[in-house]
């Protein structure tokens, strides 16, 4: 485990994980009278990959919602870049530099690749309605500077031969890599994937881990993952946080996970008392 | 074999981005501009600026704008009457409130109010969704044109209820009231389309269209990467009835020149324009010109071959008209929801690799 | 008693036999939003069409005599017999189950797992035709129905509540009866649907369309009886309406009333769509009465409408519809 207070290290293969970026104290979330999460605490340090995992039904997606400000807990408090957030609508937090990707996926499906991607641009564009409307000037010159941002990712995810077709007539595969591709474009501090690989063929899982380590070597992009592949998440993940029927059973590097006793009983089926 | 992209390289992100990539399509636009600025009104008579040319324009712009809300935002109004209305007796009080200030700007600030009125009414469209928002808008429309029926003061209390338009001049030439030549209620109804679409298409390609057509395709997760629901909502139903008020100023001076509130702006006149971006194609500007341009030519179809060449009486025939467009917009949705657009777009990528489809 | 209050007793009496009507239409639109998920627009125009038809058969009407006079130069218009009422009610239930028919095989079908807004603006298309179609059918002058129900001021009432109050009210009769058959429709339907085989099929439909297929329930028949009840519903509404104020195209406008209606109940709740009808009866009738008077009258036009939206903004998913929990 490593230690609270410490502002940083570097990893075997020679990354910089750096000090806490968000921090999530005693978190509970309840559905009328369904407790989703319960008094969940852990934290995502800068430039790390870290992963949640967890049986169905664990609570993992609401935790990644409660992070994007879909959700509100009613308990607890949320840490970003040492301050307190507070409560604030889904658009909001994405503007703090926080983007995701969805289980199942959510692209723009009356729109082409490229206009989806473009999509994660708009937080970074500032143009008006007017200047828009004159489309000369301003407005263009800011279209096309933040085409050519998309146009680096789609070379970076090698999605250069759709980039005119429209989301709906893509396969699952591409389609997944073109949502990744949208919240890549928003250039987030976090990037929260929720199960990037769910449905894949072993190759295209190959792919996506590719992308993934790439994404976070690259741009040094913090990410946080939900994934059932156990083999997945061993790889890539620095740390991991396990949950269970709403608790956390077990927050560390993946070595420490796979020897944790709770960790093991969860994933066996050891009956719940 | 000249309908050809092969060869027509794009060098820049720009060029890219423009709004008929293909130069065959580009001079097919340049051409059509021309015709409809530089000869048609020197052929225009009467008959066809008030059957056909007239209404075409000013409902291609109504069109543009719910399609804006509708087709590219996802929500639906059926209180495009109610808009069109308010368009109407702003510019009727604005050109009798203010007779020197320019019937160009009358029509223009009539759009505004409309906008205000639209961004009122749109307001609940943060809580209420589909169906319910739809049903919400036909609050607008009846509560609209029945304060235009009941409080005087929008119809400078004159006996008869109706508006009529004044005499107002662009240049010296007459645009609005009873002695306006046909091609100059052409010409300007032109004018005002053409800026209005080039503002549309603009918003329509770059970022606020995006936003808006992400609210449209999935709201929840817009709002997750970023998209404001109820900005981009607002925005929605704020340029959408603009373009209404204006195609409702432009109905009621140069158009109709005089006006009763139920007769001209009732629930059916919403329908009309919904049924025109449902059949012209949700989501395309093309789409708003072709459903405009099929519904006002429909009647005028029907009316000369049932009246005038079969001889039937004009009741039957409109009877049959509802049939027919009825049908059509049936048939429509089984066999290309998303309208003549559609069909249009299959047509030209097949001419596209014509004559060598493999 | 204040005869202001006197007043407003007797408003809100005729309030509420104007929204026993507006349920009955609404009713028609919630059987087939919940057997099907399509918001039928069409509903009042199919009220419009039943009326018509009936009258139609009752005075033994030559169908499509406009076209066929206008076509060949022929002066037909009636066969010359009356049809009794009830056979005449009897056979526009069939006309309008034949018509589900229809509309199940050219429409429906097609468009099978279409989004819920494609599926609504086949039915506005689909008024505009019924529309039409009933008006070449049957000609588009007002007609007069007249089906045997009881007329006029109900005498009754009037001497009760005058012994009672020193005022008399003044209740239609026909209100009355209309109540009373709204009534045994609204029983009939539930009985049906809590007790019959196609009952517990329609709701199994309504409540989940995939797992209801996988029991081998037939979604074809579920449609076709559901755009038949409702067509039955239908024509009872037209026939009440058309008594009470004739047979003419402001009846499919009572379809639009009823809308408001199904915001206030829900768009999937019977006793939904009869308390949401009651209350914009009510509401209307007496916000006319109050508030009509000063601010130019003719409120009814929006009442219900505006109404409907203030309620939505702050209950959105009506009054008896469930609590949605938005999901990603």
């Amino acid at each position: 485990m490593l230690d609270e207070t410490e502002e940083g290290h570097v990893t075997e293969d020679g990354r910089q994980i750096g000090g806490v970026l968000m921090e999530m104290r005693n978190i509970t979330l309840r559905f009328g009278g369904v407790v989703a999460i319960k008094d969940i605490s852990f934290d995502i340090r800068k430039g790390e990959i870290r992963a949640i995992i967890g049986p169905n039904g664990a609570g993992k997606s609401s935790m990644l919602n409660v992070i994007s400000g879909f959700y509100h807990p009613q308990e607890g408090e949320i840490w970003f870049k040492g301050a307190r957030r507070k409560p604030m609508k889904p658009y909001q937090v994405a503007r703090q530099g926080i983007a995701r990707t969805f289980q199942n996926i959510a692209l723009f499906e009356g729109m082409s690749v490229i206009d989806n991607i473009m999509t994660g641009r708009l937080t970074h564009m500032r143009s008006g309605l007017f200047s828009q409307a004159l489309w000369w000037g301003p407005a263009e010159r800011e279209e096309l500077e933040n085409r050519e941002v998309v146009e680096r990712i789609i070379d970076f995810l090698e999605i250069q031969h759709i980039r005119k077709t429209p989301v709906a007539r893509l396969p699952y595969g591409l389609k997944k890599r073109v949502e990744l591709a949208r919240a890549l474009a928003a250039e987030p501090e976090l990037l929260l994937l929720d199960e990037p690989m769910a449905g894949m063929n072993v190759e295209e899982k190959e792919d996506m881990s590719r992308f993934i380590l790439d994404v976070n070597d690259e741009f040094g992009t913090t990410i946080a993952l939900i994934e059932h592949d156990m083999g997945v998440v061993m790889d890539l993940s620095d740390r991991v946080v396990v949950m269970d029927y709403g608790r956390k059973i077990g927050d560390g590097p993946p070595e420490e996970i796979r020897n944790n006793q709770d960790v093991i009983d969860a994933y066996l089926g050891v009956a719940h008392d | 074999m000249i309908y050809r992209e092969a060869g027509d390289f794009k060098t820049t992100y720009r060029d890219d981005s423009q709004t008929f990539p293909i130069r065959f399509d580009r001079r097919a636009y340049y051409a059509l501009v021309a015709v409809a600025f530089l000869v048609l009104p020197f052929v225009m008579n009467d008959y066809w600026a008030s059957a056909v040319f007239v209404p075409f324009l000013i409902y291609s712009i109504a069109a543009i704008g719910l399609n804006i809300l509708t087709g590219y935002c996802g929500q639906v109004s059926l209180g495009t009457g109610g808009f069109m209305a308010v368009g109407a007796y702003a510019a009727y009080k604005l050109m009798t409130a203010f007779p020197e200030l320019n019937i160009f700007f009358v029509v223009l600030l009539s759009g505004g109010v409309t906008a205000g009125v639209g961004v009122l009414f749109g307001l609940p469209s943060l809580r209420i969704k589909g169906f319910y928002l739809a049903v919400a808008t036909l609050a607008a429309q009846f509560f609209l044109v029945w304060l235009f029926n009941k409080v005087p003061w929008f119809y400078n209390y004159s006996a008869s209820g109706q508006i009529n338009a004044p005499e107002r001049t662009i240049f010296g030439i007459i645009v609005t009231g009873p002695s306006t030549p046909a091609w100059s209620k052409y010409l300007f109804c032109l004018t005002i389309l053409f800026i209005l679409s080039w503002v549309a298409r603009n918003l329509t390609r770059g970022e606020v269209g995006r936003t808006w057509m992400a609210i449209r395709d999935m709201d929840i997760a817009a709002e997750i990467i970023g998209v404001n629901p109820l900005k981009a909502k607002l925005t929605a139903f704020a340029v959408s009835s603009f373009f209404v008020g204006v195609a409702g100023a432009l109905f009621f001076a140069v158009y109709l020149g005089a006006v009763e509130v139920t007769e001209a702006f009732g629930i059916q006149k919403s329908f009309l324009v919904l049924f025109m971006i449902i059949i012209g194609g949700l989501g395309s500007m093309f789409g708003s010109f072709a459903g405009a341009a099929f519904l006002v030519l429909l009647p005028v179809f029907l009316k000369n071959a049932l009246v005038g060449g079969l001889g039937w009486p004009t009741d039957l025939a409109a009877h049959l008209e509802l049939m027919i467009v009825g049908a059509l917009i049936i048939v429509f949705l089984i066999a290309e929801p998303h309208g003549i657009a559609a069909l249009w777009r299959t047509a030209k990528e097949k001419l596209r690799l014509w004559p060598f489809p493999h | 008693m204040p005869e202001q209050l006197l007043f407003a007793m007797e408003v809100t009496l005729n309030g509420l036999m104007a929204g026993v009507l507006y349920s009955l239409v609404a009713l028609g639109f919630v059987l087939i939003y919940k057997a099907s998920g399509i918001f039928n627009y069409a509903q009042g125009v199919m009220a419009l069409f039943a009326a018509l038809t009936l009258v139609g058969l009752m005075d033994g009407q030559v169908p499509f005599a406009h076209l066929i006079n206008a076509t060949f130069g022929t002066d037909v218009h009636h066969f010359g017999w009356h049809i009794p009422a009830l056979p005449a009610i009897l056979l526009t239930a069939g006309v309008m189950v034949v018509f589900a028919i229809i509309v199940e095989r050219l429409i429906l079908r097609h468009l099978v797992n279409q989004e819920p807004i494609i599926l609504f603006m086949a039915t506005i298309g689909l008024a505009y035709f019924l529309e039409g179609f009933g008006d070449v059918m049957w000609g588009s002058d007002i007609k007069k129905l007249d089906v045997g129900l009881p007329q006029g001021i109900s005498e009754t009432i009037d001497t009760v509540t005058y012994n009672w109050f020193g005022y008399g009210f003044f209740i239609d009769r026909l209100d009355i009866a209309a109540t009373l058959v709204a009534a045994i429709l609204v029983v009939t339907l539930t009985l049906f649907s809590q007790y019959s085989k196609q009952g517990r099929a329609l709701r199994a439909v309504a409540d989940d369309h995939q797992a209801a297929l996988s029991v081998g329930i037939s979604l074809r028949f579920i449609w076709v009886l559901v755009w038949s009840i409702a067509g039955i519903v239908a024509l009872v509404a037209g026939v009440m309406w058309g008594a009470k104020s004739g047979v003419q195209f402001s009846l499919s406008l009572i379809a639009l009333k009823a809308l408001p209606v199904l915001m206030l109940g829900g768009f999937t709740s019977i006793p939904g769509a009869i308390v949401g009808g009651l209350i914009i009866g009510v509401g209307e009738k007496l916000f006319e009465f109050a508030v009509g008077p000063m601010i130019g009258g003719a409120t009814e036009n929006w009442f219900a409408y505006v109404l409907a939206l203030v309620f939505l903004v702050f209950r959105p998913q009506g009054l008896f519809g469930e609590r949605i929990i938005e999901r990603v």
